[in-house]
């Protein structure tokens, strides 16, 4: 009798997921398919608010990358004031959001690593479950447990100087930013003690990348082949080709490196991108129209970005870029572990960003805002941490929202999740008579190197369940596990 | 150590955006200016969406914390229990227990506050940021017993 095996919800993955993999009688594997509950009903919900609250109110969507979602609706307004797209803000509206946005991508990519990444990296995909968390980090490896910790605090801190407060922050605002950085403030990012200091954060950061290289040295099949598969790759970059997280065109490329998409203005993203619903998914599919449905799916986040882009502006980071790059013949890393080292040169990139504009008068003095004539629609788009983020917003005659669409960065990686979820379960499940934790758990280690947050930010007590099941080819439930 | 001088926290968490998912928050915030009123200067808070890896750090300098966050759970108002470090691996690792905190804490920094949660049952959890009537009732009966508890600590 063939089986139906559950992984609900996925851990160390926000939010509700579920795998389901389907056995044959033969224990061979049918078909693999990651299940994510996506929460659409926002979109819905705006409607009908002034367009002044998005930036703040979209900050409910998600507690776990909150200012991702107040930047890209910002960005959005930018255009539905008048202020342009990106360039058109003044030096120190655009300077803020940076940094604010590096502080953001500097704490959320430091999560990943030391938090979600490197237990499995420390201790082996299969290694005891009890140990293969932060806790076992601590143990075995204090320095660097220590590090994520100071590391996660001082991109809050960044966060908190420049949107203003930890929860609904408002730093950006329709049009630009509503208060500078004061002397305090940049006094203490740059030179606070007790490691808070960004030339700590930035030694840390490489620090990090060695000890992933190391890693990589010794573990060249688990890094280089684990889910393995051809993709196309999607992210903003600079217009001169340039690695950009904050503004930029869309560029894709496809597995090879070659350009499908060139460098276009993502105001007209729905020229070039759609999103098609499958029955047996909560969550759509976006493709790239020109390539269509079946093959026309795209990878983003850290490991796109190192695809896409032609270099990096920051010199430190642009030399582990070059490294990466050569690693991987001068074409696209189509390896999913490989993102966990795209990461690590993001967070380098982040921290040397941040020193930049630490050191920036124009962040301390300068107008805020930019005004121009008011436009009816605006499309905001960023690179979170995750991966590019989609804001668009339709207001009418009264400044009330009437259309809102977002695509969130782990919406536009469901198919390549779905792919190496496959990968995985295909390489260590077929015709194996018993299902490990360890088996289990390289499933998700595919899914977490995208690091996708699945999170509607209501995590009150009790409301989280996890659990695994098991059903045969009849739908009969033969084994539930609870993970607690 | 002098009762008067605990160094004492009130960390509530969750979402004000999505209605009850505020209590916490709205805890800490009523609890803050009531301490600033009596001039009790030892009472700090704080508070987030969640708690995370930098929370060790940020409780590792105190003698007492409580954390608040809204409950789903079958209670009728509120309810507080003390905390043991746990090392128990989470469901979802974006976000963090406060006992994982605990234990975090614990390990990193060689010691731990003395470290209390309280739940507050809440009801509704949509996009909205009023709270639902009983869930304010609960909030009153949590700021109250919260007054009461640090009074008697700080004696």
């Amino acid at each position: 009798m063939g089986q139906k095996i559950t992984i609900e919800p996925v851990t160390r993955v926000e939010g509700h997921g579920k795998v389901t993999i389907h056995l044959n009688n033969e224990g061979k594997i049918e078909q693999t398919r990651l299940h994510i509950v996506e929460f659409r009903g926002f979109e819905r919900f705006v409607q009908g608010r002034p367009y002044w609250e998005m930036p703040v109110l979209v900050q409910r969507l998600c507690g776990i990358c909150p200012v991702s979602h107040h930047l890209a609706a910002a960005k959005a307004l930018d255009v539905i004031v008048g202020a342009g797209t990106g360039e058109g803000l003044t030096p120190t509206g655009e300077k803020m959001r940076r940094l604010m946005h590096y502080g953001q991508m500097f704490q959320s990519h430091s999560l990943h690593f030391f938090h979600l990444a490197s237990p499995d990296l420390l201790f082996g995909i299969d290694s005891d479950p009890v140990k293969r968390n932060i806790i076992g980090v601590v143990l075995q490896h204090k320095d660097l447990a220590v590090q994520g910790v100071m590391m996660r605090k001082y991109g809050q801190e960044v966060i908190k100087a420049t949107a203003g407060k930890k929860i609904h922050g408002t730093g950006a605002i329709p049009g630009g930013i509503n208060k500078h950085l004061s002397e305090e403030e940049r006094d203490y990012l740059l030179h606070g003690d007790d490691y808070m200091n960004i030339d700590r954060m930035i030694s840390w950061s490489q620090d990090a990348l060695e000890f992933f290289k190391e890693y990589h040295k010794k573990n060249v099949a688990i890094i280089d082949s684990f889910a393995e598969f051809p993709s196309s790759y999607l992210s903003l970059v600079r217009k001169d080709g340039a690695l950009d997280l904050y503004h930029g065109v869309l560029r894709a490329v496809d597995s090879e490196g070659k350009k499908i998409l060139h460098d276009v203005d993502y105001q007209d993203y729905g020229r070039y991108i759609d999103e098609e619903v499958r029955t047996w998914s909560y969550m759509k599919f976006p493709y790239l129209k020109e390539i269509g449905k079946q093959n026309g799916w795209y990878t983003v986040g850290p490991l796109a970005r190192m695809n896409t882009a032609d270099y990096i502006d920051t010199p430190l980071a642009q030399k582990e870029f070059e490294a990466f790059r050569n690693y991987n013949g001068g074409k696209p890393s189509n390896r999913p572990m490989h993102a966990h080292w795209a990461r690590l040169i993001e967070i380098l990139h982040s921290a040397e960003k941040i020193k930049l504009l630490l050191n920036d008068s124009d962040l301390m003095e300068g107008e805020l805002v930019t005004k121009g004539t008011k436009k009816f629609e605006g499309v905001g788009l960023i690179e979170a941490p995750r991966g590019t983020l989609f804001h668009h917003f339709k207001i009418g005659e009264n400044d009330m929202i009437t259309m809102a669409n977002l695509i969130v960065s782990t919406t536009n990686n469901n198919q390549p999740m779905n792919e190496a979820v496959n990968q995985v379960a295909v390489r260590v499940m077929t015709g194996k008579k018993e299902i490990t934790e360890g088996m289990l758990n390289a499933v998700e280690v595919a899914i977490r190197a995208y690091d996708p947050c699945l999170s509607c930010a209501t995590h009150a007590l009790g409301k989280m369940p996890l659990e695994f099941e098991i059903y045969d080819a009849d739908h009969n439930l033969i084994e539930r596990k609870f993970k607690d | 150590m002098n009762n008067r001088n605990t160094r004492i926290l009130i960390y509530g968490f969750g979402n004000p955006g999505r209605q009850d998912d505020g209590l916490g928050v709205m805890l800490s915030e009523e609890i803050e200016k009531w301490s600033a009123s009596k001039g009790l200067t030892t009472i700090q808070t704080d508070s987030n969406y969640q708690l995370n890896l930098e929370d060790a750090a940020g409780i590792s300098g105190y003698d007492l914390v409580i954390f608040a966050d809204a409950s789903g759970e079958d209670i009728n108002d509120i309810f507080v229990d003390e905390l043991k470090p746990s090392a128990a691996v989470e469901f979802t690792m974006h976000a963090v227990s406060p006992a994982f905190i605990l234990h975090l804490c614990t390990q990193v920094y060689g010691h731990a506050p003395e470290a209390y949660l309280m739940h507050i049952k809440g009801y509704e959890w949509e996009f909205m940021a009023e709270m639902t009537g009983n869930a304010r009732k609960n909030l009153e009966i949590a700021i109250n017993w919260i007054k009461n508890f640090l009074l008697e600590k700080l004696k």
